[in-house]
């Protein structure tokens, strides 16, 4: 079993509300706290297992907005894993999620160093790595209804932009997402051969703007007095 | 990479320690220059002993979590790490024992002294093996990902090595041309396996941004970070410096690691220069020091293109992302957006 996450590029709007209900679940979970440092102040800054960037891909009129969450990629080859000189870093066989365990960590960053995609943070607070568990206490969690039995940012994404499953299995809803929409994985000249995959944006035409109805009167004057009052 | 002292003086200090370990036995097992007295040979391993474990003890200043640095030898089968730990702590029995031996039986001809001295010198020496492996092996990092780098470790910790022994030999003896050349043979071929490494990570890598997200059909720019302020990712991998700075710092590197103690030693190898050619060690380490800073702060991790860096570009960063202080005028900015502007 291979268990990982699929991320579909075309419907994620990039909310962040995946990586807060991953920090809202996480923060009491088996990596518990995830530290906030100065989070009302000046520089908030802290842990967080999933972050979302943004970027704009291609040129202008050609471009289009990706938002990107990335989190740790449970990768097959996990150098993180082949590094770690305490062994606080594993790898499951049993699903191949990769875990970090708190009490034989000791903070050297050696993993993060090994890490291409930025998954792990070190913890100031607790002085360990931490790092997505895949919510490893809830996706087998029987007192869980069945359907619950997902990552919490898989279950909070507005835009089902999130799947969890098993690649190793065929006919799983993430092995066919892969399969159907050309699914792939980050930085493959690396070779860590990433769990995680990434669904690419759907090439759709343009939406052709020059046969738009001219707007009404109102509307016009609402436009000028905007370009008028803005700044 | 962000340059911490702690690994700065980590590799600097026991790569020097090794060295002059390995350079006591060379002299003594093959008498170079009739050996060194039994007395010296004791006080170069006690010094060799004490370089090693300055470097070791500031190596645990940069774990966050020390009370498991007991743990960092049991995963030896896969990591450099581990493997640097076990022969970095193998080292002080066996290094000890040939002080001991040497002390008591006061004589370094003999075959105990032989193989002890040799046994220390070769678990020293596969040490900095271990500890260059523990920086080539990263693939994330291209400027460590090379043989050059445990080479490089290599050159400049036995260039340090017979630097300090030549010095400590001619401070008392006066002027000793063979431990001198010797010496000034190993700065050269360190200083030109420097300048190698200098030229190759200048090459560019083959992981963009574009490979890095996937989209490698036309430019990717960066429009947003998702963060307000600095993360662990940009305190740790976000240091660089500038090409014009980088130069002045190689400058630096060679004038003071190399030229300043080469001289000093061709000039004590032919008149008495008495406490001066101790500037020699000390000038190389200074400026072997500053070769080390370069190393961790010249390496750019690939999670920086993420973060809207390229490969080989000079990052437009926000100050408050490199993890360093903000300004009052750039703290009430919270969009840390670099360099995108609307057309």
């Amino acid at each position: 079993m291979r268990l990982g996450l699929v991320i579909d590029l075309d419907t994620c709007v990039g909310c962040h509300a995946c990586a807060t209900a991953c920090k809202q679940w996480n923060t009491s979970s088996i990596t518990a706290p995830l530290t906030d440092y100065d989070p009302y102040g000046k520089e908030p800054s802290g842990v967080w297992f999933n972050r979302i960037r943004h970027y704009e891909i291609g040129d202008y009129p050609n471009n289009k907005t990706v938002n990107f969450p990335m989190s740790c990629m449970h990768c097959e080859n996990a150098e993180c894993v082949t590094v770690c000189p305490t062994g606080a870093s594993y790898k499951r066989p049993e699903d191949g999620i990769v875990l970090v365990d708190q009490d034989k960590c000791m903070g050297c960053n050696y993993c993060s160093w090994a890490c291409p995609y930025g998954a792990r943070e070190l913890d100031r607070e607790s002085g360990t790595m931490k790092k997505c568990t895949l919510c490893v206490d809830r996706i087998y969690d029987e007192t869980l209804p069945v359907e619950d039995r997902q990552p919490a940012c898989v279950l909070a994404c507005p835009a089902h932009a999130r799947l969890f499953g098993d690649l190793d299995d065929p006919e799983s809803v993430t092995s066919r997402a892969v399969r159907e929409r050309g699914g792939y994985g980050l930085m493959p000249e690396l070779n860590y051969n990433p769990t995680n995959h990434y669904l690419p944006p759907r090439i759709r035409p343009a939406i052709p703007t020059s046969d738009l109805p001219r707007g009404s009167l109102a509307r016009k004057v609402k436009e000028w007095v905007n370009r008028v009052i803005e700044r | 990479m962000n340059p911490s002292l702690a690994v700065i003086f980590l590799t600097l200090f026991s790569g020097a320690g090794f060295g002059l370990m390995a350079m006591v036995a060379l002299v003594n097992d093959f008498a170079i220059d009739g050996g060194l007295s039994p007395l010296r040979t004791t006080i170069l391993v006690a010094l060799a002993l004490l370089l090693v474990t300055i470097g070791m003890m500031s190596s645990t200043a940069h774990l966050a979590n020390p009370k498991n640095a007991w743990r960092a030898f049991t995963r030896w089968r896969t990591s450099w790490l581990a493997r640097e730990g076990v022969f970095a702590v193998l080292f002080y029995p066996v290094a000890m024992a040939y002080l001991g031996w040497v002390f008591f039986t006061n004589t370094d001809r003999n075959d105990g002294a032989l193989v002890l001295g040799s046994a220390a010198a070769l678990i020293g020496l596969v040490t900095i093996f271990c500890q260059g492996m523990i920086y080539a092996c990263l693939r994330t990092i291209r400027q460590w990902h090379t043989p050059l780098v445990p080479a490089n470790f290599y050159a400049l910790g036995l260039a340090l090595g017979m630097t300090i022994l030549a010095a400590s030999q001619m401070v008392v003896h006066g002027p000793d041309l063979i431990l001198a050349s010797t010496a000034c043979a190993l700065l050269v071929a360190a200083g030109v396996m420097k300048a190698i490494y200098y030229f190759w990570i200048g090459a560019p890598s083959g992981t963009t941004l574009q490979t890095a997200t996937g989209f490698t059909r036309g430019p990717v720019r960066l429009l947003d970070q998702g963060h307000t302020f600095g993360t662990f990712l940009t305190h740790e991998f976000s240091n660089c410096i500038s090409p014009a700075r980088a130069r002045n710092f190689k400058i630096a590197v060679y004038g003071l690691g190399f030229v300043a103690p080469t001289a000093i030693l061709l000039a004590a190898a032919h008149m008495t220069l008495g406490l001066g050619v101790l500037l020699a060690p000390v000038l190389a380490f200074i400026g072997i020091g500053l070769e080390r800073y370069l190393f961790f702060v010249e390496a750019q991790h690939v999670v920086n293109l993420y973060h809207g860096r390229m490969p080989g570009s000079l990052p437009h960063m926000h100050p408050a992302l490199r993890g360093g202080t903000v300004r009052p005028a750039v703290a009430g900015k919270p969009r840390l957006v670099p360099s995108y502007e609307k057309h």
